[in-house]
């Protein structure tokens, strides 16, 4: 029988054939990115398009949930105010690891046209940034590049999450 | 020493101004319709100056009656219905606001507007037992310019966050906001002490930082996601589809015959 130990707490009790298993859970992973319900401006109109069935988020595996404790994704669509910036974190702290963040259109990626005192100059204040959707508002076909992307990028990490390399923002 | 600018109105100017052109007023007529002349009457004393402005009857009257006076105008002339209520910051030039109330009578289809000055400091009288449209119109004007209203049910900011400073709507509150308000949601998420971490706001939306290559890539010279390239980066060259593309220009087909 084999003497050694398996530690649970190191590489997320991943002790073996690392790479296998990274396919394994990003294939899982990337496949199914369940977005949080929340919509901020107009530009959540045309992620509500995304979801229905002319442009059919469902193929893709992405299937809005109306709780941010069943979700991976949140797509931060519309301008953020100020005073809603708090919530907006609080709806990315209360999402379980591992979890993504889109930006979409100008108004999520920089302030956009409301250079103002109200408004957050950009969520990348207040959450880390993976994918920045310019436009506005961006097309539902971009919003469905975006999560491809987002795909992509998935499929490229390590599932031992502190291999990745996280924005600062991230350890908050 | 820095030259000194007047800080009373920071909001922003027409680059050019021509200091010959008067802007066009808007013509003030004297009171003759038969229903305005009886508003006029039945308000007596309390109206210090009225006149009409495009079908629209404008009163001016004393701040602390305003009250009283829209009492006798909703009771005895009809006009039901306030459809706003808000104030204009005239505190540069005239070291006062002006409030307005707006008025609807739907039976005769007429607007009167109320008008009255009030200096800075003071307190309005609140006018939500006449009209509850005013509730949330005043908290809105608490909110905007700072100016209470007494016996209002509820005084509480309505737009703004509870614990923000500074009211948006005075001329002396710069549109980009002041320094509570550019770091506010870090301040509130996060702390202050987070402030060096995520930096000052970047107020110039097409400022493109040359070294981040986790938001930019530049066309041509793709790179993967955030690599360093403050050593310089290699230039990828475009690859066009060989399956798919059709190139129309060196084709032997002639597809438009008058060319």
């Amino acid at each position: 029988m084999a003497q050694h130990k398996v530690n649970y707490a190191s590489n997320g009790g991943l002790p073996v054939a690392l790479t296998s298993v990274d396919k394994l859970l990003n294939w899982g992973r990337s496949n199914s990115l369940w977005p949080l319900t929340y919509g901020l401006a107009c530009c959540a109109i045309e992620m509500m398009a995304s979801g229905g069935s002319r442009f059919d988020f469902d193929r893709l595996g992405t299937i809005f949930r109306a709780s941010p404790r069943q979700s991976d994704l949140m797509i931060l669509a519309g301008t953020l105010s100020k005073k809603h910036a708090e919530f907006a974190r609080r709806l990315y702290d209360q999402m379980p690891e591992p979890k993504w963040v889109i930006s979409m259109g100008s108004c999520a990626n920089t302030g956009g046209m409301f250079n103002t005192y109200a408004t957050v100059q950009g969520v990348d204040r207040i959450v880390p940034v993976d994918i920045y959707l310019p436009g506005c508002a961006p097309r539902p076909e971009t919003l469905q590049y975006a999560v491809m992307m987002l795909q992509k990028k998935i499929r490229k990490e390590s599932a031992n999450m502190k291999k990745n390399k996280k924005q600062d923002l991230r350890l908050v | 020493m820095r030259k000194y600018t007047p800080k009373d109105n920071v909001q922003a100017k027409a680059y050019y101004t021509d200091r010959f052109w008067v802007a066009p007023r808007v013509p003030r007529q004297a009171v003759e319709d038969e229903h305005f002349k009886a508003v006029v009457e039945a308000l007596g004393e309390r109206v210090k100056e009225a006149y009409v402005e495009i079908n629209n009857l404008v009163l001016h009257i004393d701040a602390t009656q305003n009250y009283a006076v829209l009492e006798t105008l909703k009771d005895t002339c009809g006009y039901k219905i306030c459809s706003e209520i808000s104030a204009v910051d005239y505190l540069a030039k005239e070291g006062e606001f002006e409030i307005f109330y707006q008025m609807l009578n739907l039976d005769k289809a007429k607007r009167v507007r109320v008008v009255c000055r009030l200096k800075k400091g003071l307190a309005i009288e609140s006018v939500v037992p006449l009209f509850k449209s005013a509730n949330f119109a005043e908290r809105e004007m608490y909110d905007m310019f700072g100016i209470k209203a007494n016996n209002h049910p509820f005084l509480k900011r309505i737009l703004m966050p509870d614990d923000w400073e500074g009211h948006p709507l005075l001329k002396t509150y710069p549109l980009q906001g002041d320094e509570f308000a550019s770091w506010y949601e870090v301040d509130k998420i996060f702390g202050k002490e987070y402030r060096d971490i995520i930096g000052p706001e970047n107020r110039d939306p097409a400022r493109i930082d040359r070294y981040d290559t986790k938001r930019f890539s530049r066309v041509g010279y793709e790179v993967p996601f955030d690599t360093d390239i403050s050593s310089g980066e290699t230039k990828t060259p475009i690859e066009y589809s060989t399956t798919f593309l059709t190139d129309y220009n060196t084709g032997t087909k002639q597809l438009d015959k008058r060319k």
